[in-house]
């Protein structure tokens, strides 16, 4: 429990997260066009790679997500650039202050994140969105925890409910958004924000883990 | 499909520069390159009439700001709600103070960016009240109404809106005329062809040759049912029918009837459909009091037609009778 991630790795973070989107957006978008416009890996992709563009070596943490965060908000418009522009702005208020990410300030960051998501979207876990695998997700790093796990097993734990949870998608009839529409035609197709979200929670558990001093 | 652009990637900024160029009585742009207003915004002592949503619906959304109608339009890429600073930045230049009415349509995007905006709004002391468009019938059943997309009924109740702010009404006011526009209201999609988004390059949908697809949705949401192509008089009695129960709970006998082509459907097209409407809606006691056919709120190159039906009493009628000016919509007299 007391392995700390430095913030001053921050912008590493980011950018991987950047590099992530970017090598899925082909994908994505192939996805999305299944049950939605597919333009989600354009859009994703634009926005966070015009957030690793304004990214300045040397910011911290709570910064890089900040910038991250502000782009995807004020420049991606549909519904992912407020759900994850929001998410990843309240991550970075949670974060701000501290010198070092420890697990508690690191589940504080996801729950941030995760209540921000929440009160914006409005949607439920089941309804086919990308809450389908970030909120197990969120749950499952706090479970591990609280059952004696270290930091490290803990973003293992994370990754594979955020996996899992992604997958679980693919039984679901779209609730929100455009897939919504659809109705029953959206079964059998994995939801693209939980795909993108599953990918962005699995960077951010392989980044953070392996900088854990 | 072959296009007149330049850059698939660069469709909407090519466009509102084109159409800012064009239109320099009617409209300015401002600081945001996304948002765009009526010239004369902020119109001192009027309360403001902000609306906005994805671009690919000419003359929707920008087509709309004018004298009379809209004050200031956010602007999104094409299909996909603008940011959230972008509905901020319109609300900040259509307000003179006397606060603003957003009036939008329901998806998802746009909800949650309005959202964001309107809590920066209030921080900065710009009042805002909203009225969210749901008038397409076959998006959910009539007890989930508040699910239901908004379609070309958004082009009614900024009528509506946009005259009762200019008559002098108080915000509250303008809300209350701008939500009993879209409650009175009620709107069908047939779709006969697809369409493509530029940047993506391929229908994301398709409609088998000798089809259509009843209750089609403005971005190509499937609709309720895909049935053989029908003629303009079936099509017609066949849109009217899913309509018409509701319509007829609604009080009232005159109506507005909208018929807006979806992009690639000839004008021609829309008035053989249009004259089988009205004879349907009057053999059930629907009198048309304000007919408008033409293309109102497009789909980039989709084949087909919406039919809106608004039933009306006086307030509706005073509104809907008050001239405007802009480029989607245009009726003369004293202003």
């Amino acid at each position: 429990m007391d392995r700390t991630f430095p913030t001053a790795d921050g912008v590493r973070l980011v950018r991987d997260l950047a590099r992530v989107i970017q090598e899925n957006a082909q994908h994505l978008s192939d996805i999305d066009g299944l049950i939605g416009d597919g333009d989600h890996g354009v859009n994703m992709s634009k926005g966070f790679t015009l957030a690793g563009e304004q990214l300045t070596d040397g910011q911290d943490l709570a910064s890089a997500l900040q910038v991250l965060g502000n782009v995807l908000l004020n420049e991606i418009g549909g519904a992912m650039g407020p759900l994850y522009g929001s998410f990843f702005r309240a991550m970075a208020r949670a974060a701000r202050g501290q010198e070092a990410v420890d697990a508690a300030v690191c589940s504080a960051m996801l729950h941030a994140g995760l209540d921000k998501v929440r009160d914006i979207g409005g949607a439920e876990v089941g309804d086919k969105t990308l809450l389908d695998a970030l909120a197990p997700a969120v749950a499952a790093f706090d479970h591990a925890l609280d059952g004696g796990e270290s930091f490290g097993s803990a973003l293992q734990a994370m990754k594979a409910a955020a996996e899992q949870g992604r997958d679980s998608t693919r039984d679901l009839v779209a609730k929100k958004g455009r897939a919504s529409r659809l109705g029953e035609r959206s079964r059998g197709v994995l939801d693209p924000g939980a795909i993108s979200c599953s990918l962005l929670l699995c960077t951010m558990a392989d980044s953070i883990g392996a900088a854990l001093d | 499909m072959q296009r007149i652009i330049n850059d698939p990637n660069a469709v909407v900024a090519d466009m509102i520069k084109g159409f800012a160029k064009a239109h320099p009585q009617r409209i300015a742009a401002t600081a945001n390159p996304r948002v765009l207003k009526y010239a004369q915004a902020p119109v001192p002592g009027k309360v403001g009439v902000v609306t906005g949503g994805g671009s690919g619906h000419k003359p929707a959304f920008i087509g709309y700001l004018g004298k009379g109608l809209c004050d200031a339009v956010a602007v999104g890429e094409i299909f996909t709600s603008p940011p959230g600073v972008a509905f901020l930045d319109a609300f900040r230049a259509a307000d003179s103070g006397k606060g603003v009415a957003c009036l939008y349509g329901n998806y998802a995007g746009d909800t949650m960016n309005v959202k964001l905006a309107m809590e920066d709004a209030a921080d900065e002391g710009i009042e805002i009240k909203t009225v969210v468009a749901n008038d397409d019938v076959p998006s959910a059943p009539p007890d989930q109404r508040q699910n239901r997309r908004g379609v070309a009924g958004e082009v009614l109740m900024w009528k509506v809106g946009g005259a009762k702010a200019a008559l002098g009404g108080s915000l509250d006011e303008v809300i209350a005329a701008a939500q009993k526009a879209i409650d009175n209201t009620r709107s069908i999609g047939v779709g006969v062809s697809p369409c493509t988004i530029p940047a993506v390059g391929h229908p994301n949908f398709s409609i088998e040759a000798g089809m259509m697809e009843l209750g089609i949705g403005h971005h190509g949401e499937p609709g309720i049912r895909v049935v053989p192509l029908q003629t303009a008089a079936e099509m017609a009695r066949t849109m009217v029918e899913v309509i018409l129960p509701e319509l007829q709970g609604i009080p009232g006998e005159d109506a507005a009837v909208l018929v807006s082509g979806l992009g690639a459907t000839p004008v021609m097209e829309l008035y053989i459909l249009y004259g089988a409407v009205q004879d349907l809606l009057e053999e059930n006691g629907i009198s048309v009091y304000r007919p408008y056919v033409g293309n109102y709120f497009t789909s980039l190159e989709m084949g087909g037609v919406t039919l809106t039906v608004m039933k009306l009493d006086e307030e509706l009628k005073t509104c809907l009778d008050l001239p405007c000016d802009s480029m989607g919509l245009t009726q003369c007299g004293e202003m």
